[in-house]
């Protein structure tokens, strides 16, 4: 094998996984507080006519 | 049950939990409840009379396109979290248009499928360019236009289009014109070419699965070889539908977890999930 798993994973730093997860949520956490959900709820129950092609 | 199968049978399940609303396609509205205030991980048109949630891609590009510009949080933030836990194993196990691809695939053909042609590696690039372009740029300069649905996304066309252009009821029934038309022949030229090539929109066009692949190197359920055991038989590239070489680039942003090289791999040198010692503690019941 060119690339040794192990040796990637060991390159691949430990916190990456973790600081994305946190970003992630946080970012989920401030578009909720926002009303982002409300926002994706009003565009996702009316039919998108640019989504199916008449729009 | 095979891993083939399996994975097979949680693609269905996870069309079917998406497209939950089965009386949408007889009335041909759509559905209206909370659960559509959540995104889906996979492409899956939330205007499909079927859907009980949100297209992320649609999802995004509203926001961008609002004015004035809202910054996706929740939306990018779901992603995120869909990327770092699964990478493009959303891609392989729960998007909903990529398995149609795969269904099609299997169609036998008199002629041999097409595996890689010249000029593959460039156009796997392409959707990159959409995901900037289509998906972010243009929905950011023009207003309330999400570029990438509206031009291009055959989902859309075939998940909603369809159904409520074509079948939907009187109310329903929207006019179709060129761009109806034109998106008809994209989504033609897709199943066309499904028939030849294994998942073509997910290789060279889908912006969801270029976003996901950035993070197949650092995503939680991921590829754990083990290179001692690696007999360098080829097997694992030999059977792998994204032309990726498992033995050497096992969290390649082409792979979408489909696990076929597991079980090719004569020597068990390769493993699929979450746990970081899943492969280790493999190897130990094997020589026990």
């Amino acid at each position: 094998m060119k690339e040794s798993p192990d040796s990637a994973d060991k390159k691949r730093p430990a916190v990456l996984p973790l600081f994305l997860l946190l970003a992630g949520a946080g970012l989920l956490l401030a578009g909720l507080l926002s009303g982002q959900a409300q926002d994706v709820l009003m565009k996702a129950v009316r039919v998108c006519l640019e989504c199916i092609g008449v729009g | 049950m095979s891993g083939e199968k399996r994975r097979g049978w949680i693609q269905f399940s996870a069309l079917l939990i998406q497209n939950a609303n089965f009386r949408g396609f007889f009335s041909g509205k759509i559905f209206q409840g909370d659960t559509k205030a959540v995104c889906v991980p996979g492409i899956n048109c939330y205007s499909c009379p079927g859907a009980v949630g949100a297209c992320p891609v649609g999802s995004l590009q509203t926001f961008l396109a609002s004015r004035p510009v809202k910054f996706p949080y929740y939306v990018l933030g779901l992603l995120i979290l869909f990327g770092t836990i699964l990478g493009r194993a959303v891609c392989g196990f729960l998007c909903p248009f990529g398995f149609i691809q795969e269904l099609i695939h299997k169609i036998p053909l008199p002629k041999k499928k097409i595996g890689s042609f010249p000029g593959d590696r460039a156009l796997r690039k392409l959707k990159y360019a959409i995901l900037l372009v289509m998906v972010i740029l243009l929905p950011l300069a023009m207003d309330y236009t999400p570029t990438f649905c509206k031009y291009i996304c055959p989902a859309g066309t075939l998940e909603g289009g369809i159904p409520l252009v074509l079948f939907g009821s009187s109310k329903l029934n929207f006019p179709a014109g060129t761009l109806f038309y034109t998106k008809l022949a994209v989504l033609i030229l897709l199943f066309v070419l499904s028939l030849f090539l294994f998942r073509p929109f997910c290789k060279y066009l889908c912006p969801l699965g270029a976003f996901y692949g950035l993070f197949n190197r650092v995503s939680l359920y991921r590829m754990r070889p083990e290179p001692e055991k690696c007999t360098h038989c080829g097997a694992c590239s030999a059977v792998c539908p994204m032309q990726v070489d498992p033995s050497a680039t096992p969290n390649h942003t082409e792979c979408i977890r489909c696990g076929r090289c597991t079980s090719a791999c004569p020597a068990g040198a390769l493993h699929l999930g979450f746990s970081r010692r899943a492969g280790a503690a493999e190897v130990q019941d094997g020589e026990r």
